[in-house]
């Protein structure tokens, strides 16, 4: 395999899984020319007048759809870990002997473990996708006969928009759906909240499969989801375990070193001036970037500050916010509780939104940057703010990159880590895998101090005369190898084999992931 | 029969375990040292692990033995103190001592009157939880040897505190252990006394000849060492007896720095339920209190037990204040800020004290000896409790540093 230097100086393939592909430029510096890609014309002819669209079963919606060995699925994760449909899918796609499916989800799951004996007889050739725990371990080990593709949330729209990746069947999970097709996640026992992930699918695949658990008289209301899109609209009794698609309550952690981190953040966005009278943040869905919420509510109410809009990875926490008057609205790019899921189906000024909306770079704009400060995690963080979010020191894959990378263009991206995990130190000289080039990652908040972007110079004034602990991402790296006992080993990579790669949200290759050696 | 290969173990194994390990020494014959780790963080600090092992084995001359390691991301002080404790479960006569060099960060002394407004609980056997607990700005930090610490896990505990004491930095907390009850406690001592240990909490003191036993041992192994740091004492009245004999033992050695008072042991010793509102205690309380300020010193409460219970955490504070108190037990870290809140001075007291401290340096500055305010004449105890007040109100963030240069020129 050809590997290039980008311009991130990271070696990167020329081709993969047959595909040319263009190494990264540099932050704003690829600019792709042409039109987007287009769906088929349809026509109603071929669909039945009464609008009822409704099929058997799974598997006759795929064979009408005339599935065949090499064809690209799509699914989507706001199941998340309670996704049983996904696994079904593939037994079923499995069954009628179809081989080499490119598996196009939005995210995968632990539950997805299931898959890989699909990936192991080559039912499924590559995930393009997130490759999560037990996917990952198995892709990091060299074992899937292609090459994985990591994409944003931002990106996976991207890459259908643009062409890079064309569906031939999507397989939308539908908490609620109408015979025509409509369909929302805010009805239903498998409820799940907004299906944002969903709309590009359903645009320009070729074909498209509603897969429901509560299927209603037309017309579901809200349609989150077209039925204009929509070829086949299937009937099951479940979609999955509802008590892993929501949790019931979002806890936030107990953990007093994160809960430290947390009340910096707040600190931070209040000395920086980033808190102020009409700002906006977006918030994660679990450990410090939830847990930092309710210290900025109470400097918020203390301050008399209210914000215009919040984005989330929607919780009760960010509920609270607007129930309690401190934000106009949530713009939720998914819902991770079942106080999120009552919001958006009661609250107009709850709106679920789309990675089209929130992330895609080539559109005219999107919401990422307009906001004011995304807080977010990061696996490694290097000393020249770089970040990775995919694999861990030890080189293994475990996370997909969700829509971290598209938060970094935020007018404030602040890194929520721990200095060091057990024995990890967290700083390192230089990241594993490259997920987001460091300058765009302003402040990295640790329990030992927060280390602020030299190239940030307003910032730095701006909590000048705070009690922050502020100090150089050299100086806490330093203490922490210290308390490690030293700089890390580097751990045995495979540099000629590469397992997957990492996109940026413009489609060009900022770098690769490589096989893990024992 | 004799046994042929001796054989100890020290650590946790099992998968909740993080931040620790388990260790196996068997003694063999022969086949020099072989060493088999299972570490998590394997791919990255592997040859350290190693390395730390091996030159363990030569410190004690272990020329034969299979090693076995299961580490879940311990920190080489914790792998140090697993190692030892093993090994010293194979030879507890040997008096050798594997000592990791202190943190350049930990040669810091204490005071006498030192702010001891937090001190936060450390079980002395749980090691993922010392890095981070300076961080969280208590007063002081307190190993726990006692009550927190199971007695299968009591001789190991105390190569990890050991360890901690020299290895881990606490940012400046004072450093604080609590033995066991004596006699074990004084074995306790020279594991600690050696490694600028602040302060020794004797537990269930009784009387003044348990104070004075502390000091007597504590003298012996200073003298054997070369110590000449001066460590506090802080007794621990858990009982009725001890309510009794609170003034005797306030008094019982120059190196009593404070008094304070267990409740949930003494609630039991006088049988009755602890409850919230602690009108049981009430007497024992204001006793330890009334001792220790006859005596000179500082009275320090017990500590609050629900962990999730803040709002009654502060009310608890308020109130030990109000009693006369100047210091909480906690035993968790989010419990730090709420007790430093709690205690910090009112703006009231701040007035007064800025009042009183301008007044001192008035009086200092015309060299007379006799401090007035209007008609009113201050005593030095005054005077002091209101340098504590403004130190109190700087250190909480509700008086700044250089007050009295914008107070003066304000007059």
């Amino acid at each position: 395999m050809k590997l290039i230097k980008n311009a991130a100086n990271r070696l990167v393939p020329s081709e993969v899984n047959g595909q040319k592909q263009i190494p990264f430029q540099g932050i704003g510096k690829y600019k792709p020319d042409g039109r987007k890609a287009s769906p088929p014309i349809k026509s109603c002819i071929d669909y039945p007048s009464n609008g009822n669209k409704v099929v058997k079963n799974l598997k006759d919606a795929l064979k009408k759809c005339g599935i065949k060995d090499g064809m690209t699925i799509s699914t989507h994760h706001h199941l998340r870990d309670g996704d049983t449909l996904t696994n079904y899918l593939f037994d079923v796609i499995h069954s009628l002997g179809i081989k080499n499916i490119r598996w196009f989800p939005s995210a995968s799951f632990p539950i997805h473990e299931h898959l890989i004996q699909y990936l192991e007889d080559g039912t499924i050739h590559h995930i393009e996708g997130s490759m999560n725990g037990p996917l990952g371990k198995f892709v990091s080990e060299g074992k899937m006969k292609g090459i994985g593709v990591l994409r944003s949330h931002g990106g996976r729209y991207q890459a259908i928009q643009d062409g890079e990746v064309h569906i031939d069947i999507a397989v939308i999970a539908a908490p609620t759906a109408d015979p025509f097709g409509n369909a929302n996640g805010v009805y239903g026992k498998s409820a799940c909240g907004g299906l944002g992930f969903a709309l590009a699918d359903s645009q320009y695949a070729d074909k498209v499969i509603v897969v429901t658990d509560n299927l209603v008289p037309f017309p579901c209301i809200p349609w989150q989801i077209l039925g204009n899109n929509v070829d086949y609209v299937v009937e099951v009794e479940s979609l999955g375990d509802p008590s892993k698609i929501v949790s019931g309550t979002t806890e936030i952690t107990k953990s007093p070193d994160r809960l430290l981190i947390a009340e910096y953040i707040a600190e931070f966005m209040d000395a920086a001036g980033i808190m102020k009278e009409g700002f906006s943040f977006q918030a994660g869905a679990g450990g410090t970037s939830l847990a930092f919420i309710p210290f900025l509510k109470e400097k918020m109410k203390s301050r008399g500050v209210k914000a215009r809009f919040v984005r989330g990875g929607s919780t009760k926490y960010l509920v609270e916010l607007l129930e309690e008057g401190l934000t106009d609205y949530i713009l939720d790019g998914q819902t991770f509780d079942l106080e999120g899921v009552r919001s958006m189906r009661e609250n107009p000024n709850h709106i679920m939104t789309s990675p089209f909306v929130s992330y895609n770079y080539h559109g005219k704009g999107n919401i990422a940057s307009m906001v004011d400060a995304a807080i977010l995690g990061a696996t490694e963080v290097d000393i020249n703010f770089n970040a990775n979010v995919v694999t861990h020191s030890d080189g293994y894959l475990l996370h997909g990159i969700g829509g971290w990378q598209n938060c970094l263009f935020s007018k404030c991206t602040i890194l929520a880590v721990p200095s060091f995990r057990d024995r990890i130190p967290i700083i390192v000289d230089e990241v594993t895998t490259l997920c987001g080039p460091g300058e765009l990652i302003d402040v990295i908040i640790t329990e030992r101090g927060i280390a602020i972007n030299p190239k940030r110079k307003d910032l730095i004034n701006a909590v000048k005369k705070s009690s922050l602990p502020i100090r150089s991402i050299k100086d806490i790296q330093k203490e922490v190898y210290e308390i490690c006992g030293g700089k890390p080993q580097k751990p045995k990579l495979n540099k000629n084999k590469v397992v997957a790669i990492v996109k940026w949200v413009d489609g060009t290759v900022l770098d690769s992931i490589y096989k893990v050696e024992n | 029969m004799k046994t042929e290969f001796k054989s100890g173990k020290a650590g946790k194994r099992g998968d909740k375990i993080r931040s620790d390990c388990y260790l196996e020494i068997k003694l063999t014959k022969s086949g020099g040292i072989k060493i088999s780790v299972q570490s998590k963080v394997g791919s990255l600090y592997g040859k350290s692990i190693n390395e730390l092992i091996f030159d363990m084995c030569k410190f004690f001359e272990i020329k034969n033995a299979n090693i076995y390691l299961e580490d879940y991301g311990a920190l080489p002080f914790t792998i140090a103190a697993r190692f030892e404790a093993a090994y010293k479960s194979i030879c507890p006569d040997d008096p050798r001592e594997y000592l990791l060099p202190m943190n350049k960060n930990n040669f810091y002394k204490t005071e006498k009157d030192n702010l001891r407004r937090s001190r936060l609980y450390l079980p002395g056997n749980e090691p993922k939880y010392f890095p981070n607990a300076g961080l969280h700005k208590p007063d002081a930090i307190i190993f726990d040897l006692e009550d927190s610490v199971p007695p299968e896990e009591k001789i190991a505990a105390r190569y990890l505190v050991r360890n901690a004491l020299r290895a881990v930095d606490f940012y400046g907390a004072e450093r604080m252990v609590r033995i066991n009850q004596l006699p074990m406690g004084l074995d306790d001592l020279y594991f600690v006394v050696p490694h600028n240990v602040h302060v020794i909490l004797i537990p269930k003191c009784e009387s003044a000849m348990n104070v004075k036993d502390v000091e007597e041992e504590i003298n012996i192994i200073k003298a054997q060492q070369n110590i000449f740091d001066t460590i506090y004492l802080m007794p621990i009245i858990e009982s009725a007896l001890g309510v009794i004999k609170a003034y005797e033992i306030a008094t019982a050695s120059d190196l009593v720095c404070a008094l304070t008072i267990g409740l949930e042991d003494y609630t039991a010793d006088i049988g009755v339920e602890r409850t919230i509102e602690g009108k049981e205690s009430f007497y024992a309380r204001s006793a330890i209190i009334n001792s220790a300020k006859a005596a000179g010193i500082q009275a320090i409460d017990s500590v609050f037990s629900d962990v999730n219970d803040m709002e009654g955490l502060r009310q608890s504070v308020l109130e030990a204040k109000a009693l006369g108190f100047e210091g909480k037990g906690c035993i968790h870290p989010r419990q730090i800020k709420i007790v430093h809140e709690a205690f910090a001075p009112t703006q009231n007291e701040i007035e007064k004290a800025k009042k009183i401290i301008l007044a001192f340096e008035e009086a200092k500055k015309q060299g007379t000896g006799v401090i007035t305010i209007g008609s009113k004449m201050i005593d030095a105890p005054v005077v002091k409790r209101a340098q504590r007040i403004i130190e109190l109100a700087i250190k909480n963030g509700l008086l700044e540093d250089g007050w009295m240069k914008n107070e003066k020129l304000s007059l």
